[in-house]
């Protein structure tokens, strides 16, 4: 039984809780996005805001991201706190010149006179041939860029209380959202609540093997450690990274003087991903602490295939972070316990999908 | 010098504080160009030299609170709306009390006492800013109107339509101002754009366009009257475009003639159509302006300058150790 107040919802209703909640504090909260009042209600993540709090303070947009985003930078320069929303992460790359030049320099380049308090939500889709342009994992290319905060909430709880946080910050913030989260459930407080941005979360406790995962790659990597821990009696260590921008590393830092191991899974392409920051900065900070090369668990650098039989094997899972942790501790993969092991991490039903109840079309 | 020691009318007063306030941006930027030889304003610098009617004419239908964003030709926008003089040369110079700190320089300004919101040179890239200040107006039941400055360039940049749709969409109090000095560094415009008049595009996005002579002051600031008057009572955004000519090189503080970009005839009719001279004569002609007004002119902002550049020569300079600083709110 959950504590009072608390009670199990998706991720979408818990972003949609907290727009709702940031938008009753603080009537400088606007929210636009196209598709933002309509039926499908950007994935039942902005349900109901309109009726709730007017077509002055919710907005559908024309199909100008650039000059939307534009907008919103004036409206923050101006007093406002607008959440933009794309449902894909790709459509943003049509803002990039008013993101880049304008929201992550505005407060450096005028010396600290202004801010721009803008949340941009973004949806990483996946699966169901989502393809070349409609699955993208931008956040490396997001965090390039001094000024920007980057974040990727991974639970319901998080996703509230960091969508909050991102909300009153006077900086802009990406919000990414992986499109698998949208219907995982958890234990989220009904309050109006924060969770700090850039700061990590240990999921799973272990001493063998740090994982920092990020997004919906923590999800699997807490799959493989119940797993590991249940059959093996190995316990990892995970770690639900939770912010790009600014990075952890203090935390893995620590994790990794425990284990001596380390690997990052992410869920972008693999070169130039953040994955591979991240794992320089431990190499550069605690070499003498690891026992064996880092790795990188992340997307082929290709872009996505449409066709279910083609992006079949695309995404790595659990089964690839248990062959990761097995490689790293000398496990050997034909024991009985291995393929008993990798036996319990089948997936049932289409693997392009995030449950069996998904049925499209995105 | 006052409107009684010189027995003007307020009228007359206001048509001379136009004359005023252009030969002032002039005596500034010029006083910029001669200097910028000595190497210590290091970073790239377009004066407005030519074009100050029409920051003039519209400036003096605003008030303090409306706002103001320009791009990277920013310096009269910024004078004329009333921007600190002192901090836009210390800012040029890269000192700590420039109105950017020396972040900026000469293409990022800001004073917000004055209600510059900021200049930037992403052509296009204040465009849509000011179109979510006046949104935010809107949003808040203020009754300031927000102004843009962006060149013929800019025009062609798609966020520019993007955000005269979504002004026209929402209504918002906004002015757009277009100053059309034919080039894009050195291309004209018969080079970028088909043979039609840049208003009448604004026009179809579903707003009053207005289209006047940038090098009169006096009409652009009858223009600007009634567009603000429009703007501020609901009448939605509104769309000037004027034509002027840039007087010196696209960046930088020559003349670049020997480019050859530009016929001989074509600079001598921009240059004698000198906005300041042009206007002096007229308010000589109606008795406004006497040799001595000018002279008092000349000598005030010769004060005005020399104390502004001493002020930032003589300002700290910020340290490498401070230039990680503020990256984050």
């Amino acid at each position: 039984m959950p504590e009072s107040g608390m009670r199990e919802i998706t991720y979408a209703q818990a972003i949609r809780e907290g727009l709702d909640q940031a938008m009753e504090q603080d009537a400088n909260v606007i929210v636009i996005g196209e598709g933002v009042p309509d039926p499908k209600a950007i994935f039942n993540t902005t349900a109901e805001l309109r009726e709730k709090y007017g077509a002055r303070r919710v907005f559908d947009m024309p199909l100008s991201e650039n000059g939307v985003t534009g907008v919103c930078i004036g409206a923050a320069l101006s007093g406002m706190r607008p959440v933009m929303i794309h449902q894909r992460i790709d459509f943003a790359l049509l803002a990039m010149d008013q993101l880049v030049n304008n929201a992550a320099k505005w407060h450096y380049m005028f010396d600290g006179k202004a801010s721009v308090p803008l949340v941009v939500r973004v949806i990483v889709g996946r699966g169901w041939g989502q393809g070349p342009q409609h699955s993208q994992s931008l956040q490396a290319m997001f965090s390039l860029v001094p000024g920007l905060k980057v974040i990727m909430p991974t639970t319901a709880h998080d996703a509230k209380g960091m969508l909050i946080s991102a909300i009153e910050d006077n900086n802009p913030v990406m919000f990414i959202e992986h499109r698998w989260l949208h219907q995982i459930k958890d234990t989220v407080p009904e309050t109006y609540y924060r969770v700090p941005l850039g700061q990590s979360k240990v999921l799973h406790e272990g001493d063998t093997v740090t994982v920092a995962a990020f997004s919906h790659m923590a999800v699997e990597a807490l799959i493989a450690a119940k797993a590991l821990m249940s059959v093996m009696g190995i316990a990892i260590e995970v770690l639900d990274m939770r912010s790009v921008s600014p990075l952890d590393v203090a935390s893995v830092l620590r994790s990794v003087r425990k284990t001596g191991r380390l690997i990052v899974a992410d869920t972008a392409f693999r070169t130039g991903s953040v994955a591979g920051e991240l794992i320089t900065q431990v190499v550069e900070q605690a070499f003498s602490a690891l026992k064996l090369p880092p790795a990188r668990i992340a997307l082929p650098d290709h872009p996505m295939p449409t066709s279910p039989f083609m992006a079949e094997h695309y995404y790595p899972g659990p089964e690839t972070i248990v062959a990761a942790v097995a490689d790293m501790l000398g496990i050997d993969k034909n024991s009985d316990a291995y393929i008993k092991l990798t036996g319990l991490l089948v997936r049932e039903g289409p693997h392009d999908t995030p449950n069996p109840g998904f049925t499209g079309p995105f | 010098m006052s409107k009684d020691e010189l027995k003007l009318t307020e009228q007359q007063w206001d048509r001379l504080a136009l004359l005023r306030s252009m030969l002032r941006i002039r005596r500034i930027e010029e006083a910029i160009a001669e200097r910028y030889a000595e190497q210590e304003m290091r970073c790239p610098t377009h004066l407005c030299i030519g074009q100050e009617a029409i920051a003039v004419g519209v400036s003096a239908v605003l008030s303090r609170d409306d706002v103001v964003f320009s791009n990277h030709r920013a310096h009269g926008h910024y004078i004329a709306k009333g921007g600190n003089v002192r901090a836009l040369i210390a800012e040029l110079y890269g000192r700590s009390t420039g109105c950017c700190g020396g972040r900026g320089g000469s293409m990022h300004l800001i004073d917000l006492d004055v209600g510059f919101m900021g200049a930037t040179p992403i052509v296009g890239g204040t465009v849509p800013l000011a179109v979510g200040s006046a949104w935010a107006a809107s949003l808040k039941d203020e009754k300031r109107v927000s102004v843009v400055f962006f060149g013929d360039g800019c025009f062609e940049e798609g966020v520019v339509h993007e955000s005269l749709n979504f002004a026209a969409l929402h209504k918002l109090p906004i002015l757009f101002v277009c100053e059309n000095n034919e080039f894009s560094v050195y291309t004209r415009m018969s080079e970028r754009q088909p043979d039609r008049p840049i208003y009448r595009i604004a026009e179809a996005h579903g707003m009053a366009a207005y289209h006047g002579d940038g090098n009169d002051v006096e009409e652009v600031l009858s223009i600007a009257e009634a567009a603000m008057d429009r703007a501020r009572n609901g009448g939605g955004p509104q769309f000037i475009e004027l034509s002027t000519y840039r007087w010196r090189e696209h960046c930088g503080p020559n003349f670049d003639d020997h480019l050859n970009y530009r016929s001989e005839s074509e600079i001598e009719s921009g240059l004698k159509d000198c906005p300041i001279a042009n206007f002096a004569s007229r308010l000589e002609l109606s008795n406004i302006l006497t040799q001595s007004v000018m002279d008092s002119f000349e000598a005030e902002f010769s004060e005005e300058i020399a104390d502004a550049f001493e002020f930032a020569l003589s300002s700290a300079k910020p340290s490498s150790k401070e230039a990680g600083e503020r990256v984050y709110a």
